[in-house]
Parts: C-alpha cells; sequence; structure tokens
C-alpha cells in the first residue's frame, strides 16, 4: 500500500467518523463542503476531462432539483425514482448544449457564454412556470425529520451528511477509474490538443459529448440531493450565476482537472469563508463587507501564485 | 395598442441599446484585442459611476462634464491594472483568467460597499426628468444625450482605429499576435493601452448611466453579463459592431416587452445571444 | 415513594431558599440569536432590522425586568450560509432565533430549528407556506401575504370613502419575483369577493425586478388610459417607476401599493425628493399612537441620533416585537430551556404592543392572526399614517395635486 492510498483512506476514515467528534454546526459546515466537493467534482469532468469550460452549470442543479422536487411535491413519488427523470432530463440537456456547440464549432469562451446564456434563459423561464411555482418556489412538505426515511430521503442532517459524502466518494473512484480507462486517455488527448487527437483518429465529437453528459448527469444528482435537503427551490437562488461560479471556485482554486482538487479547494474555501467571519467579529471589524474583500483577495492570490490550483502544490510538497 | 405607443416604445428601445451599446464598447476593445474575458467589466462602470456622483456631490458639475477627468483616471487605472494583474494571464487558460477578474470584481464591489453603504446613490440634474415633445412623441432628454455620448465615442474610437498610427499597430496586435511581434511591435505595452482605452470608455458609460440609473454596490454583474450579450452579437472588435448589438437588444427588449410579457423580456436577449453563438459566432459586424 | 418525593421536595425547597442566587443564575439572562441579512443584496433592509434588534435590550429591560443577551450573526443573503449560521448560533448557546427578513432564509432556518428543538420567531417573511409545514417551534408574528393583499385591498376601499372619490379603472403594475407573484395571486382571489371597491383592473403589467429600464412598462401602463396606479413593486423599481412616469407625463389619480416596500422607505424619499410626495402603501405598520411606540421611539433616536424610527418602521418594529415576544416568553417561563420556552410562546398573550392589530396570539400553526395594516402616504417627505383613522396623524391626500384626466 503505497503512501496515497494510505493517506487516502485515513482522510476517508476521519470523514466517516467526524460527525461522532463534530457538533451540529460542523456537521452542517461539513455537509456544505461535501456537497460543493461533489458538484466541484462532477463539474470537473466537463472541464478537466473534455476541455470545456462550463460557467452556467448551475443549470443541471437546478433542472435537477426541480425535476426531482416537482414529481415529489405533485406526485408523492420518492426521489429514489424521481432521480433518475432528473437524470435522463439533465442529460438531454448537456446534450442540447454540447451538440449544439461542437457541431458548430463553439469552444472556448463562446462556450462559456453559451453556457451561461442557458442558464440565465432557463431562470427565467422556470419564473414563469406555474407548476414548479414560479417565483414563489416550490416548497417541499418536510414531514419528518427524526427517524432515517430513505426512501422519501428525510431524516436527521446525519443522513444528509452520509449521503453527500457516500456520493463524494463515489465521484471521486469514479473519475479515478475512469482517468485510468482508455476513456480518461482519450479525454486527456483531446484536452491537451483536440486536433492532434483528431488527427490519431479518435472521434473527439463523441468523447467531447460522453464528457458532457457525464457532468450533466453527476450535477443533477447535486440538484436532487440540494432539493431535499433544503425542501425549497426558487428560480432566483438556484439558477443564478453566482451560484454557477460557486460551483467553479472549488475546483479552480482546488486544481482543474485533478481528482482531489474540487475536494481540497471546497475544504479550504469553506473553511477560509468561516475563519473570515469568525476572525473579523473577534477583532470587531464587522463592517459589512470587509469578509468578502479579504475573501476576493485570497482569491485573486490564490490565482495569480498557484495558478494550477493549490493541491498539485501541496502534492508536490508531500511528494504524493 | 396604438401607433403612438409602439413608435414611442421603439425610440426608447434604440435609444436604451446605444447606451448599451456605449457600455459595451469598452469591452469589445479589450475582448476583441487583448482576448481577455474581463468579468470585472459592469463593476468597473460601477466604480466610475460612484466617482461621477462623489464629484456631482463635491463640485456640483454635471456628470458629462466630469467624463473628462474620469475618463482619464480610468486610462491610468486599465493600464495599470493590463500590466501588473492581467498580462501575465493572456496565455493562462480561460478558467484562470475568469477566476482572476472574479476576484478583482468581489473585492472591487465589497470596497464600494464598505465605503458607500448599500444604499443608492445618483446624481439631481435639471434636465434629468425631462422629454422632448414632439406631437405625441416623447424622448427622453438625458437617454438622447446619453445616446449622442456613444455615438461620438464610437465615433472617436473608429477614427482612432482606423487612421492614427498607433490604433493600426493594435489592429495588428489584435489580428496577428506573433506577426505583430515579428514586426517588432511593444505587444505588451500595446495591449496596455487598449485596456487604457477599453477603461476610457467604460469611463464615458459610467459617466452616462448614472443619469439613468441608481449606483448601488451589486450593480455590475448585470451589466457585465449583458456587455458580453451585445460584444458577441455586434461582433468583436467593432465600434460599430458594439452599437448595433446594444440597439439590437434595447429594441428586441422593449418589442419583447410591449407584445409578450416584460418580465420576460430578458429571455430574448439571451435567445439572441444562442442563436448568434451558433450561425454567426464572430457576430453581426466582425470578422472572423 | 412517598419518602422520596418528600425528600425530593425537601431538597428542591432547601436548594431553592438556600441557593437564592442558584436558583437566579437559572433563569438570568435569555440569549437571543439574531440572525439577518447585514450584507449582500438585502443588505440594506438587514441593516434595518438591526436598529429594531440593537434598541431592544435596554426597552425591555425597562417594560419586563427581564435581562437579554443578543447574539448578532449575519447570513449575507445566502441561504446556505443563513443555514449555517443558524447552527453555529444554537451551538454557541442561543435559547431563541430570531429572523430572518427573506422567505427562502426563514425556510432554511426554520428546519434548523425544528431539528434543534430551538424556538425560532420570523420578524419579516410574507410566505405562506412557511407557517403550514406543521412545525412545532417555528412562530411567525408578521402577515401572510394573503393577509397583506386581504387588508392592503380593504384599506384601499377606506382610502376611496375617506377622500370621497370614486375611481373606475386602475391598471396594475407588479414585480414578477416572489413577493410580487403571491401579491397579484391573492389580488385575483380577493378583488372579485371586494364587491365594495369601485374600480376594476384593466391590465396587469409584470416586470422583471432586476431590470433597469422599464420605459416599456410604464408607456403601456400609460396607454390603458387608468384612473390610478395599483403597484406592487420593491425599493429600486419604485424609484426607477416614478421616475419615468415623470418622463413619460403621465401622472394618474395617484400611485397605490396594496401591501410592498419600497414606497415608504428612507431612499425613496431622498432620492426622489418631493417626487416621492403622496405615494400610499398599505403596510403593515406600527400604531404611531401607541405608548410602546413612543417609547420604542425614545431608545431609537438615542442610539440613531441622525436617523428617524418612521424610515424603519417596519423592518424595526417587527424586529423589536419579535425579541419582545421572545422576552415575554422567558419572563412567564423563569427558564432558558428551549422546549420550555416555545410552550410559553405558544401561549403570549401581549396586548400592549407596537404594531398595528390585534393582541400577539399565535394560533396552533405558529401564526399571529390579526396583524393589522396601515395606510401609509408620503406627507412632507415622511411616511405618515392616514387611516386607519384612530392611529392616524393626517388626512389622506387622493387625487393628488398633480392629477390630470388623460
Amino acid at each position: 500500500m503505497n503512501k496515497q492510498t494510505l493517506l487516502l483512506g485515513i482522510f476517508a476514515a476521519l470523514l466517516v467518523a467526524f460527525p461522532a467528534f463534530a457538533g451540529n454546526y460542523l456537521l452542517s459546515v461539513a455537509t456544505l463542503i461535501l456537497y460543493f466537493a461533489y458538484t466541484g467534482q462532477a463539474w470537473n469532468v466537463m472541464m478537466g476531462f473534455a476541455g470545456q469550460l462550463s460557467l452556467g452549470h448551475a443549470l443541471y442543479v437546478g433542472v435537477g432539483g426541480y425535476t426531482a422536487g416537482a414529481i415529489f411535491y405533485h406526485w408523492g413519488i420518492g426521489p429514489w425514482a424521481g432521480l433518475w427523470v432528473a437524470m435522463a432530463l439533465c442529460v438531454a440537456l448537456g446534450v442540447i448544449i454540447g451538440f449544439l456547440a461542437f457541431r458548430f464549432g463553439i469552444s472556448g469562451v463562446y462556450f462559456a457564454l453559451l453556457t451561461i446564456a442557458f442558464a440565465e434563459f432557463t431562470r427565467i423561464g422556470f419564473d414563469h412556470l406555474d407548476w414548479t411555482g414560479g417565483p414563489g418556489g416550490l416548497f417541499l412538505k418536510v414531514a419528518q425529520r427524526d427517524t432515517w426515511d430513505v426512501a422519501n430521503f428525510r431524516g436527521p442532517p446525519l443522513m444528509y451528511y452520509y449521503t453527500i459524502l457516500s456520493l463524494t466518494v463515489f465521484a471521486f473512484l469514479l473519475c479515478f477509474f475512469l482517468l485510468k480507462s482508455k476513456a480518461g486517455y482519450y479525454w486527456q488527448a483531446i484536452r491537451e490538443n483536440e486536433e492532434a487527437a483528431q488527427a490519431l483518429g479518435i472521434n473527439t465529437f463523441r468523447w467531447k459529448m460522453l464528457a458532457v453528459a457525464l457532468s450533466a448527469a453527476m450535477t443533477s444528482v447535486s440538484g436532487v440531493f440540494y432539493a431535499f435537503y433544503y425542501n425549497n427551490l426558487f428560480p432566483e437562488q438556484v439558477f443564478s450565476i453566482g451560484r454557477s461560479i460557486e460551483i467553479i471556485l472549488g475546483p479552480v482554486i482546488g486544481g482543474v482537472g485533478t481528482l482531489f482538487g474540487p475536494i481540497l479547494g471546497a475544504v479550504v474555501l469553506t473553511v477560509l469563508s468561516d475563519s473570515l467571519t469568525e476572525l473579523l467579529a473577534a477583532i470587531g471589524w464587522e463592517i459589512p463587507g470587509i469578509k468578502q474583500v479579504f475573501y476576493g483577495v485570497v482569491l485573486l492570490a490564490v490565482v495569480m501564485f498557484l495558478p494550477n490550483g493549490i493541491w498539485p502544490a501541496v502534492a508536490k510538497r508531500l511528494r504524493l | 395598442m396604438s401607433f403612438d405607443l409602439v413608435v414611442n416604445v421603439l425610440i426608447a428601445g434604440t435609444l436604451t441599446g446605444l447606451v448599451y451599446g456605449l457600455m459595451a464598447l469598452g469591452l469589445s476593445v479589450i475582448f476583441g484585442v487583448v482576448r481577455v474575458v474581463n468579468f470585472a467589466h459592469g463593476e468597473m462602470m460601477t466604480v466610475a459611476m460612484y466617482a461621477a456622483t462623489v464629484l456631482f456631490a463635491m463640485l456640483g458639475l454635471d456628470p458629462f462634464v466630469v467624463a473628462l477627468p474620469v475618463a482619464a483616471a480610468f486610462f491610468v487605472f486599465g493600464y495599470l491594472l493590463q500590466t501588473a494583474l492581467i498580462n501575465p494571464f493572456i496565455t493562462r487558460p480561460e478558467h484562470s483568467q475568469f477566476m482572476l477578474l472574479v476576484a478583482v470584481a468581489i473585492v472591487m464591489v465589497n470596497a464600494l460597499l464598505m465605503v458607500f453603504g448599500p444604499d443608492a446613490r445618483n446624481v439631481q440634474v435639471d434636465y434629468q426628468l425631462d422629454s422632448f415633445e414632439i406631437g405625441k412623441i416623447l424622448v427622453d432628454k438625458a437617454r438622447l444625450y446619453a445616446a449622442a455620448a456613444a455615438v461620438l465615442t464610437a465615433g472617436g474610437l473608429f477614427l482612432f482605429f482606423k487612421f492614427s498610427k498607433t490604433g493600426k499597430a493594435i489592429r495588428a496586435c489584435a489580428d496577428n499576435y506573433l506577426g505583430a511581434k515579428v514586426v517588432g511591435l511593444n505587444v505588451k505595452k500595446y495591449y496596455a493601452l487598449t485596456f487604457g482605452l477599453g477603461c476610457v470608455c467604460v469611463a464615458i458609460a459610467g459617466c452616462a448611466m448614472v443619469l439613468l440609473v441608481d449606483v448601488t454596490p451589486p450593480l455590475g454583474p448585470a451589466y457585465t453579463l449583458l456587455a458580453f450579450v451585445i460584444v458577441i452579437v455586434g461582433g468583436l472588435g467593432s465600434m460599430g459592431g458594439a452599437l448595433l448589438g446594444g440597439v439590437l437588444i434595447g429594441v428586441s427588449e422593449a418589442l419583447a416587452g410591449l407584445f409578450i410579457a416584460p418580465s420576460a423580456k430578458s429571455m430574448f436577449s439571451f435567445g439572441l445571444l444562442i442563436l448568434v453563438l451558433l450561425f454567426r459566432p464572430q457576430g453581426l459586424l466582425g470578422r472572423r | 415513594m412517598k419518602r422520596r418525593q418528600f425528600t425530593q421536595a425537601l431538597a428542591a425547597a432547601a436548594v431553592a431558599t438556600g441557593f437564592p442566587s442558584l436558583v437566579k443564575a437559572q433563569a438570568q439572562k435569555l440569549k437571543i440569536g439574531i440572525i439577518l441579512p447585514r450584507s449582500g443584496y438585502l443588505g440594506f433592509i438587514g441593516q434595518s432590522c438591526q436598529k429594531g434588534a440593537d434598541l431592544a435590550p435596554g426597552v425591555i429591560k425597562q417594560m419586563l425586568g427581564v435581562d437579554i443577551e443578543l447574539m448578532n450573526a449575519d447570513f449575507e443573503s445566502n441561504v446556505d450560509t443563513a443555514r449555517t449560521r443558524a447552527e453555529r448560533l444554537i451551538q454557541e448557546g442561543a435559547n431563541v432565533l430570531v429572523g430572518p427578513f427573506d422567505s427562502g432564509a426563514a425556510s432554511a432556518i426554520a428546519q434548523v430549528a425544528e431539528q434543534r428543538g430551538v424556538p425560532f420567531v420570523i420578524n419579516i417573511a410574507a410566505a405562506p407556506l412557511i407557517t403550514e409545514q406543521g412545525y412545532k417551534f417555528v412562530f411567525r408574528n408578521f402577515q401572510t401575504a394573503g393577509d397583506i393583499v386581504r387588508n392592503g385591498l380593504a384599506l384601499i376601499g377606506d382610502l376611496f370613502q375617506a377622500t370621497n372619490t370614486v375611481p373606475r379603472t386602475a391598471v396594475f403594475m407588479h414585480v414578477n419575483d416572489t413577493f410580487g407573484q403571491a401579491m397579484a395571486k391573492g389580488i385575483g382571489a380577493f378583488m372579485p369577493r371586494l364587491t365594495q371597491l369601485p374600480f376594476k383592473i384593466v391590465d396587469t403589467i409584470s416586470y422583471d425586478p432586476a431590470a433597469k429600464d422599464l420605459t416599456v412598462e410604464v408607456s403601456k401602463a400609460k396607454a390603458a388610459n387608468a384612473d390610478f396606479l395599483l403597484l406592487v413593486c420593491r425599493l429600486n423599481d419604485a424609484i426607477i417607476l416614478r421616475r419615468e412616469m415623470v418622463k413619460q407625463r403621465w401622472n394618474p389619480m395617484g400611485i397605490v401599493s396594496p401591501g410592498s416596500p419600497g414606497m415608504y422607505e428612507e431612499q425613496y424619499f431622498k432620492t426622489l425628493g418631493k417626487l416621492s410626495e403622496h405615494s400610499i402603501s398599505n403596510v403593515p405598520w406600527y400604531n404611531p399612537r401607541a405608548e410602546l411606540t413612543k417609547v420604542v421611539e425614545k431608545a431609537f433616536l438615542k442610539q440613531n441620533p441622525k436617523d428617524k424610527l418612521v424610515f424603519h418602521g417596519l423592518n424595526a418594529g417587527f424586529t423589536f416585537e419579535a425579541i419582545l415576544i421572545a422576552a415575554d416568553a422567558f419572563k412567564r417561563a423563569r427558564s432558558t430551556d428551549p422546549k420550555t420556552l416555545a410552550d410559553a410562546i405558544r401561549q403570549t398573550n401581549i396586548s400592549e404592543k407596537m404594531m398595528l392589530g390585534g393582541p400577539i396570539k399565535f394560533n396552533e400553526k405558529g401564526q399571529v392572526e390579526g396583524i393589522g395594516s396601515a395606510c401609509v402616504q408620503n406627507l412632507n417627505l415622511l411616511p405618515t399614517v392616514v387611516l386607519p383613522t384612530g392611529a392616524a396623524t393626517a388626512k389622506p391626500v387622493f387625487p393628488v395635486p398633480g392629477y390630470k384626466k388623460a
């Protein structure tokens, strides 16, 4: 067992045992971190694997969440069934966007803008969709929260923590095995130099579409989780470009295209955000806005001095 | 649906569109030449708007007058920003550029919040709520003046890029980075100049915009997005394209608002963006 | 068995009498977690509510003789942060939570409060569904969107009666967000039933709350040629609309809101100056003639000498009352145990209050019924209560002086 696997194992064990020694507050923070780690990992598939910058990923979170949520709200069908419908819908959306983009040769900034446009379009659309509550929001009935009702995904915060932890681990393992597989090599080739990959006979269109579809599917699950954890959805909040930016903060800071980047990034950012709040409160500098200024400066510093993200630098140090 | 109503709405849409175009002009210049994704564009305009309100409060000067010194300051700011912060990022991948400017935007918005507080600020000039009356047609004075500023600025820039030596050099850098270097142009300097020029446009736009809209710290992001939509639709690096894109968006939103549903009018801008991206990604007046 | 009970009673008595300081220490200070959006896009409202919280400890000590300690948290206008902040406050020992102004955040915090068994008193949030979830620890001392509309429309009828006017038509403009949509639905539901209202709505125009340009909307509204403008808005769009009305030379009989923020807020006056005059908002408000209002106003001026309570009437007033409810329950319960507090809150019956309406009493859903609204008109650059006559400090003006029949 090499150093990497050992460290990974210890880390995983810590995460599993975490609720035992952490309070409720830390548990809620950890759930949030894992949520962003998982969603970031899902985004990373499209960016890191296929090299396509999506700035409208909140689209899949929103559509996934609303689909499963609306199905539960209108027909009482639990999230395990709703999940598949949500995934199917998001994959379809991803495929449409991917198809439009790749067929018409749109990439780079233009692709990013296309994704933003779709997300905004959908946001305004949902604002006018009465079936999902319109701007007034979709409120899911919170039946009970004491016992683990896995079928309807209702229960205490502990249940949600372990669910998102499982999802994050699953995403990590999935990406790990994918990277090592043939698909992984094709993706890396396309990312490095698409023309050369094409010259080698790789059907870049097909593999890019696969990455997009996979990313969309994974992100939709994130949306379903979100819907049943928060129990209400507003188009303005769920589809907003702020959300899309939040999703990519983790992977970009942590390290795009790396396996561990999104997780590390999510941890660092949330810890940073909370620590800043505590620190500023302790000093007494509670001017509205000051915390975000510090946060922005740190972000700036990381982007400037650690261009590939924190994880590659850390990994080098630890000689992993 | 009377004829007067439609005409009024069309005129308003066109004028508003020209103002949007003015706002997008700076982005077109920067994006068209330096190819940097300036996601802090709207925030920069917000800073310009605040500058105009502060100068108005202190000196009582009309924003159009104040536009000159503010533009000069912004030129310097843009030049320095490009040299110090953005230059190393030109060759970096888009997501890095994006993140850099998102961070800059976050710092700007919240610094503004800290300094100015969350309340809206504005200027109060005499002609602000006045309209020209031509029969049954009403033309908003402030909007007309702002639109005029847009056309003047765009015209000035166009002449600069077409006829001046610096302007031609900048266009060379935009067209062919390698070639420009080969010929011996100091590309970095020209990039910085361009960024400075782009910021000049932003400053003028801000001073014009402050007559129409109250400024609050979180005003920026919506305008950044709008600027990108306009620049893509109109065409990168094209002055006329920015104005045309602006007018298209302004008029389509106005008509959509009139005939369909005002609350959904933004959908049309995004729909238009998607169509342009698919069928004519260089924009209406851009070159491939 | 009996002996043990006796010994226990004896021990309790010994504790109660022999250790008076211990008993007092148990029920000494109530820790209230104040969770508001003090930064982010709701920043200015959160800061307004905070003013109502800051003056509370002093006033409540004077009124009820109990000590309360405020634990302030800023959820930055972000729902995720609202949830974690709430958890944090509870972990740090908050006995009660008060807040948050925003319906989305209220829903998130409610779930945390319910999960942890800590009472949560909502100061302001209009989404009706929050008190329809069967929560046992969530309480709301504010009108639901439906109540706001019903009261608002009724007050419009009173307004016309008081000024002897009979407008026949109205154009209804509303912002297309959570609040606006709920109001629009409410109006659609209540208008047909309120047959004493003399007017009909000839056109409905909904607009984007983020829009900076409302030229088209106002053009459409003007073209409807209605007698007056019925408006559901927020602060920023209210200002834009008012300006656009001047630019397009549209002067209806008046601008009346059946219940929405915006036109009574300080920014509206500061930005529009004389143009803000005569706009009417029918909103939950404080009774300027109530005893408690005067006490609160004094405390407010002491802490904010350059400000006026009237500009924060709704925000600060309801925040203060929410804290009052918590403190009152604490006084009766004599304990900081959350469950006991929740039970005590359920038994609340406060008639000496600041906001208009009947006594504060919670129904089985945790909702206070009978909160009143006032017709608040902008007169002399101040929001002034003109109806109901019992609380009024001036007479309503309608139609407005600049009215020009189209």
